[in-house]
C-alpha cells in the first residue's frame, strides 16, 4: 500500500513583523488553504496545529486554539511542538490519521508572533539549564552558525564571498514571492557592508525573526481522487528522526557534543533526509528542488551536502557554477528562504512544503523550477528536533 | 594573565580568603576546578561504557547500548585542538552581562582529545578572531565576565 497522503491545498499568511495575534496568521493561512483545495472547513476531520511556546496557553494548545478560531465543528485535534520541526511533526500526525484511516482530510497549520532581536531564554536564574548557561557566557544562536561556517572555511576554503553568493542568490528568488517578507535584491557589496554580527557572518548572512503562518489541507489518495484531485502533489516522506549518540556536531544550546569514546561520530542533519530517502524510495539523483533551512547563508550549504546533493566539501562550488539558483541545475531555496522570511518557528517547515507544493504544480511564477517533479525540504531545531519531507508530482 | 592575578591576590596576602573569594565570585560552583593556572573543566564519566558528559550528568547514561546509572566526577583534559570559533561581535540578550560599553571577545570550540568531545567556551579577553586558527592547540583557563563572576574560557596554548 501506498504511504503517500495528497496536498490538495497551501496557504500562507505573508511573512513579516505585522505585530497582531498568531492566530490571526494562522486563520489567513488555513482559509487560504482550505480555498485552495476547495474543501469546506466542515469537511476537516482533523486539525493538526504546530505550537508556539512563545505566546501563552493559546499557543501551546495551537490546534484547538486555530479549530476555535475557525470555528469548532466537532473535528479531532492535535497539537505538536518540536522547535522548528514542529510544522512536520503537525503534517506526520495528519498522515498516521490518514494513514490508519482514521481520517480522510485533514487540516494542518502552524503561525507564530516573534518577539524583536536575539531569540533569548526564559528569564530567571537556572544554571541547571544550559540554554541559559551558554546565554549567560554569551552563546547566542548565532555563535553556533558562525562556529559551522568557519569550520566550513578551513575544512573546504569556503569564503566569505561565497556565502554572500547565497545571500544574493536568495534574495533574487525571494524578489518574485509575495508571501516573503524580504523582497530586495542585494548585491554582494550590500552584504560585506553590513555590520560584523558573529564573524564570519554579517547581519545580512544571519535569518531575522519574522511573524507569518503556512496550512496544508492533506488527505488520502482515495479522497484526493474521489474530490476530482487525482493530480494533486503528494508527500513521499516524513522523516523526523531523533539524532544518534554520539553526535559529533556542536548543537543548540549544547555546551559540549557527546563524547565518542563508545563509537563512531554521528551526523545528525545528514540523518534526516537520508531517512526520507528511504521512506519515499527516491535518492539525491531525482531531486529538482531543495527548499533548506538557511538559518545562517554559510549553513544552505552545509545543508546541500547533507541532502547528497553533491559531494560534502562541494557545495561552494556547486553556487559558484550558478547550478543552486532557479534556472540551475538544482534550484536550492526558489521561495527565497529564511533570507527572504526570517524564521516564524512552528510555520516554517509548512512554508517549506507550501514552496514545494507550487512548485509541483508549477505555479511559483518567475521562481518556477521548470519541470519540477521531485523536492525535498530540509530543517532543523533546538534539542534533537529536525525534519526532511519529500514532495513530488502525482 | 589577568586569571592569577585578579583572583589570587587579595590585601592579606592570604591564599585561604583568596580561595573563599573565587568560590563567591564564581558563577557555575562545581562547573570547574580553581586551581589557578592549571584549571580543570569538571565532567562525569559512566563507571560502565566510560562515556564522557559536560557539563555534569547524573541519572542514566545517554549512550544507547549502556543502561549505567553511575557516573563518576573527573576533571576533563585542560588542553585540545581547536574545531572552530567566532568573535561575539553584538552584544548578546541577558542574562549575559556585558560591561559598559560592550566589547566584542572570541568564543572557541575545543576538541579534547581522550574525551572525544568539543567543548565550548568563551576565549580570554584580548584574543580575537584574528589570532586564532582551526587546529591550534588551546587550554582551558579562568577569567572573570564582565561582572566579576569567574568562568572558565578557552586561551591559546
Amino acid at each position: 500500500m501506498s504511504k503517500d497522503i495528497a496536498v490538495l491545498g497551501v496557504g500562507m499568511h505573508p511573512w513579516g513583523k505585522w505585530g497582531r495575534n498568531f492566530v490571526d496568521y494562522g486563520v489567513h493561512a488555513a482559509r487560504a488553504a482550505l480555498a485552495d483545495a476547495g474543501v469546506d472547513w466542515r469537511q476537516i476531520q482533523f486539525v493538526s496545529g504546530a505550537a508556539t511556546i512563545r505566546n501563552g496557553y493559546p499557543g501551546q494548545v495551537a490546534g484547538a486554539t486555530f479549530a476555535q478560531a475557525l470555528g469548532w465543528q466537532g473535528a479531532q485535534v492535535n497539537t505538536s511542538y518540536a522547535a522548528c520541526a514542529s510544522g512536520s511533526q503537525a503534517l506526520a500526525a495528519a498522515r498516521s490519521k490518514i494513514l490508519s484511516g482514521e481520517c480522510e482530510v485533514a487540516l494542518v497549520v502552524g503561525a507564530d508572533t516573534t518577539p524583536k532581536g536575539f531569540l533569548k531564554p526564559q528569564a530567571g536564574e537556572r544554571p541547571d539549564d544550559p540554554d541559559w548557561v551558554r546565554f549567560r557566557l554569551g552563546i547566542t544562536n548565532p555563535t553556533y552558525f558562525a562556529l559551522y561556517a568557519r569550520r566550513r572555511m578551513a575544512m573546504y576554503g569556503d569564503t566569505v564571498e561565497d556565502f554572500a553568493k547565497v545571500k544574493v542568490k536568495n534574495a533574487a528568488h525571494g524578489s518574485a514571492n509575495p508571501n516573503a517578507r524580504y523582497r530586495k535584491q542585494f548585491t554582494a557589496e550590500d552584504v560585506a557592508a553590513s555590520a560584523m554580527v558573529a564573524d564570519p557572518l554579517r547581519l545580512m548572512d544571519i535569518c531575522a525573526t519574522s511573524d507569518g503562518g503556512a496550512a496544508l489541507i492533506v488527505s488520502s489518495l482515495k479522497f484526493a481522487k474521489k474530490f476530482g484531485k487525482a493530480k494533486a502533489p503528494r508527500i513521499a516522506a516524513i522523516s523526523t528522526v531523533t539524532p544518534s549518540y554520539p553526535s559529533a556536531i556542536i548543537e543548540m544550546p549544547d555546551l559540549a557534543t557527546d563524547s565518542a569514546v563508545c563509537g563512531d561520530p554521528q551526523a545528525f542533519r545528514a540523518a534526516l533526509p537520508r531517512r526520507a530517502y528511504e521512506e519515499a524510495g527516491l535518492g539525491p539523483k531525482d531531486v529538482d528542488v531543495a527548499e533548506v533551512y538557511d538559518l545562517s547563508t554559510a549553513l544552505e550549504l552545509d545543508w546541500i551536502e547533507d541532502l547528497q546533493l553533491c559531494k560534502r566539501g562541494q557545495a561552494a562550488a556547486l553556487l559558484r557554477k550558478g547550478a543552486t539558483i532557479v534556472g540551475g541545475r538544482i534550484p536550492v531555496n526558489p521561495s527565497g528562504g529564511l533570507a527572504c522570511f526570517g524564521e516564524a518557528v512552528p510555520a516554517q517547515a509548512l512554508a517549506q512544503v507550501c514552496e514545494l507544493s507550487w512548485q509541483m504544480r508549477g505555479q511559483s511564477g518567475a521562481r518556477q523550477v521548470k519541470g519540477a517533479r521531485v523536492g525535498i525540504t530540509a530543517n532543523q531545531g533546538l534539542f534533537g528536533h529536525g525534519s526532511s519531507v519529500i514532495v513530488k508530482a502525482a | 594573565m589577568v586569571t592569577h592575578t585578579t583572583f589570587h591576590v587579595d590585601p592579606a596576602g592570604s591564599n585561604a580568603l583568596a580561595e573563599e573569594s573565587s568560590v563567591r565570585h564564581h558563577l557555575l560552583p562545581g562547573w570547574f576546578t580553581l586551581d589557578g593556572e592549571t584549571p580543570h573543566l569538571l565532567g562525569s564519566r559512566c563507571t560502565e561504557c566510560g562515556s564522557y558528559y559536560f557539563p555534569k550528568l547524573a541519572g542514566f547514561c545517554r549512550n544507547p547500548d549502556c543502561a549505567s546509572e553511575k557516573f563518576e566526577e573527573v576533571p576533563l583534559s585542560r588542553t585540545g585542538k581547536l574545531w572552530s570559533y567566532t568573535d561575539a561581535c553584538y552584544q548578546p540578550p541577558e542574562p549575559f552581562v556585558a560591561a559598559d560599553p560592550f566589547v566584542p571577545f572570541a568564543i572557541a570550540a575545543v576538541e579534547l582529545g581522550k574525551e572525544k568531545m568539543v567543548v565550548l567556551g568563551p576565549v580570554v579577553a584580548g584574543i580575537s578572531a584574528k589570532s586564532l586558527k582551526v587546529g591550534m592547540k588551546m587550554e582551558l583557563a579562568l577569567e572573570p565576565l564582565a561582572d566579576g563572576k569567574l568562568t572558565w574560557k578557552w586561551k591559546p596554548a
